[in-house]
């Protein structure tokens, strides 16, 4: 390749290779609107209520997860893990993005003009109006807690979004067809650092049993009967024995983290970090709330 | 040290390449996670399909002939694309 | 001279390149080791900054795009260690090096940032001020250096063009949008031209950097050529750049600007900015804090290559 030898300033853009090979993004380009260009009516025989009760509670858990991956950029013990850990905060923020967008369009009793569904639904709900499972709200204390949630989280998201690529609803079915290879390649992620971790050191594997133990409580509830789904718990289940006995850590044996008066996570009770997180997650845009960005 | 993780050398074959070409180093405790480090920093643009990664301990050169490689962006990640953006057209030098 | 001085010289005289095994005189190979292990860190330090407001961002858009910006700089600092390390540097002793403060990052990232509007700003002037220095080191006579700017620069064009975006969306919006701008804009102008370094009759590795081929063009050049380029950007977006003596001299057919104030620049250089230990030391717990899951990681690797020997 020659680079101009001319002693002016290059303009950076003449320097750019013009090649497009324009790989058009199957839903639109994201612009304002994540769904853009995209048919969003719902299809005879959809319950369109439950479905946009399904999508937001999937939108959810991949919005509040993404914000607490977020928290750890410059915080990593690596740079490459940086790169890695930004690309997983990425794709569940897109996740969410036509998740909610597709909640939004759906809801029959939405009452938001067109187009800022995702936004508004992101940032002007209540807490208690959030459906995303305990697991998601959860800081992680150490690199073990990213690496064992993580693991729980994906598989169990991945198994979910396998079964969704047949659902129905062809804007949700295209949604979990995209994200497949996406929690495949986090699960992936996420089981090699728990079998590094679990088989490293004397140390890391304390961590790595640690943050299992302290995690397996908020497991139970993932599989709670709220999703249209089949039973996903025993391939989940037999996914993380599988890292599990590579990484030769146990398989936790704690109760499941009490519910209030029987409501959790996908009934808007959450734990007292879901406050923490929506003060923060919402805070510039409720202080602006006629400004658009 | 110990925790230091070694050298490792990224050879990138992209879709329309004929041969994998150099692109760079990174740092990884074993192979597979320098497969995956790879992919994270050389093909966030959906760059490249084919991926070798070598120590670079086990690399013997005489003088290299390291060539450069031009990507295609990726038409998923959309908010990469620098024409993405509206700019009107008269603000300069952007 | 030898003939492997001779090839040297030669090859810088051609504007050509000087490869990692090239022979080369001491003082080159420390100039420019210095010169892309301060590059480096800038891009890593540089995440602190702008990862402030990812959790915050205002829309789900901007949030998607400002995380994908960090992650490249994350990216970019990667492809820096990486050509640093062919003149035989070790990633581990640049990043302890960063951390004692023996080597250093761009001053621009020792400012806060305070509100939303900051980003967009960050993105116009800071990556803007960044582009007009690094364009021309994609001539930089070391081909790894060379090769690492190629791929930053387009990586890099987006970003500018982001903040600015941001920055055109917020002047078209609300009076209380317009005000950030405007105050983002009166705190980042004097120290983004600071970013070109001393004025040239301050700098004394100038003239040798630039028989070299390391640097294309003196401190004052680029900045005069910064000025020029965004003060009809500013223009554009309406905002009033905090300069009473910016003006437009048609003899010189350049801006005429206002005196930076060099003794501010000397003491952030010191490490007496508003940001500086909170910077570096954000920088040293990940990597002090870490070392346990870098360390589990090797001894992983090691047990199982002794389980692959064993089972060969």
């Amino acid at each position: 390749m020659t680079v101009p030898d001319n002693t002016g300033h290059d303009n950076p853009y003449d320097l750019l290779s013009a090649d497009d090979d324009d790989h058009r993004w199957a839903f639109g380009t994201g612009f304002t609107d994540p769904l853009a260009g995209v048919d969003t009516t719902v299809p005879d025989g959809v319950d369109a209520a439950a479905l946009a009760r399904h999508c937001l509670m999937l939108g959810d858990d991949a919005l509040i997860y993404s914000h607490r991956l977020q928290q750890w950029i410059t915080r990593l013990p690596e740079l490459e893990e940086e790169t890695a850990v930004a690309n997983i905060a990425l794709d569940l923020l897109g996740q969410a993005r036509m998740l909610l967008a597709r909640a939004a369009a759906a809801d029959p009793s939405a009452d938001f003009p067109a187009g800022t569904g995702e936004d508004r639904l992101a940032f002007f709900r209540a807490e208690a109006e959030f459906r995303n499972v305990r697991l998601a709200e959860r800081a992680d204390e150490d690199f073990a807690e990213l690496a064992g949630r993580l693991l729980i989280f994906s598989a169990w998201r991945l198994a979910l979004f396998e079964r969704l690529r047949d659902t129905a609803d062809p804007v949700l079915a295209a949604i979990a067809a995209k994200g497949v290879p996406e929690l495949a390649y986090h699960r992936d992620y996420a089981a090699r650092w728990v079998i590094r971790l679990g088989d490293g050191t004397e140390l890391s594997h304390q961590r790595m049993q640690r943050a299992l133990d302290v995690l397996w409580p908020l497991v139970d509830e993932l599989f709670d009967d709220d999703l249209p789904v089949s039973d996903v718990r025993g391939e989940v289940e037999a996914v993380l024995d599988g890292v599990f006995e590579h990484a030769g850590v146990g398989r936790p044996s704690s109760a499941p983290l009490g519910a209030v008066s029987g409501l959790r996570g996908r009934d808007g009770v959450h734990t007292e970090a879901m406050g923490y997180v929506l003060a923060e997650l919402q805070s510039v845009a409720r202080a602006y709330p006629d400004a658009t960005w | 040290m110990t925790g230091d993780w070694p050298l490792w050398e990224v050879f990138l074959r992209s879709k329309r390449g004929l041969n994998h070409v150099h692109v760079g180093s990174l740092h990884a405790a074993d192979a597979e996670m320098a497969l995956h480090h790879a992919r994270d920093l050389y093909t966030r643009r959906n760059e490249g399909v084919s991926i070798w990664v070598v120590r670079s301990a086990d690399i013997t050169a005489s003088s290299p002939d390291e060539k450069d490689s031009f990507f295609a962006p990726s038409g998923d990640k959309v908010y990469r694309h620098p024409t993405f953006y509206p700019i009107p057209d008269d603000v300069p030098h952007m | 001279m030898t003939s492997v001085e001779d090839h040297f010289e030669a090859t810088i005289a051609r504007n050509q390149r000087i490869e990692p095994r090239d022979w080369m005189p001491d003082g080159y190979r420390a100039t420019v080791l210095r010169q892309i292990a301060q590059h480096a860190h800038s891009e890593i330090i540089g995440m602190q900054p702008e990862g402030n407001w990812i959790t915050r961002a205002p829309s789900l858009r901007r949030k998607a795009i400002l995380l994908a910006k960090v992650q490249d700089e994350a990216g970019h600092g990667l492809y820096l260690y990486s050509a640093a390390e062919t003149l035989g540097a070790d990633r581990a002793d640049l990043t302890a090096k960063l951390i004692s403060g023996r080597q250093k990052y761009s001053s621009i990232f020792n400012y806060p940032t305070l509100s939303y509007a900051d980003v967009g700003v960050i993105g116009w002037l800071v990556d803007g001020a960044a582009i007009c220095n690094q364009v021309p080191l994609c001539r930089s006579s070391y081909g790894p250096y060379a090769r690492a700017m190629i791929r930053i620069c387009k990586e890099e064009s987006f970003h500018q063009r982001q903040g600015y975006e941001l920055l055109l969306t917020m002047m078209k919006g609300t009076p209380a949008q317009r005000k950030m701008v405007q105050d983002a804009t009166n705190r980042f102008w004097w120290p983004s031209l600071m970013m070109f370094g001393p004025p040239d009759n301050a700098s004394p590795n100038t003239g040798q950097s630039m028989a070299w081929g390391v640097k294309r063009h003196t401190n004052d050049e680029l900045r005069q050529r910064f000025v020029d380029m965004t003060v009809p950007q500013a223009e554009k977006l309406g905002v009033t750049v905090p300069d009473q003596e910016l003006r437009w001299n048609e003899e010189r057919g350049h801006y005429d600007f206002g005196a930076v104030d060099w003794d501010d620049f000397a003491a952030v250089i010191k490490g007496n900015g508003p940001c500086n230990a909170e910077r570096i030391e954000r920088r040293r717990r990940a990597h002090e804090e870490g070392a346990w899951v870098r360390e589990a990681a090797t001894a992983y690797a090691a047990k199982a290559a002794a389980r692959t020997r064993a089972a060969a």
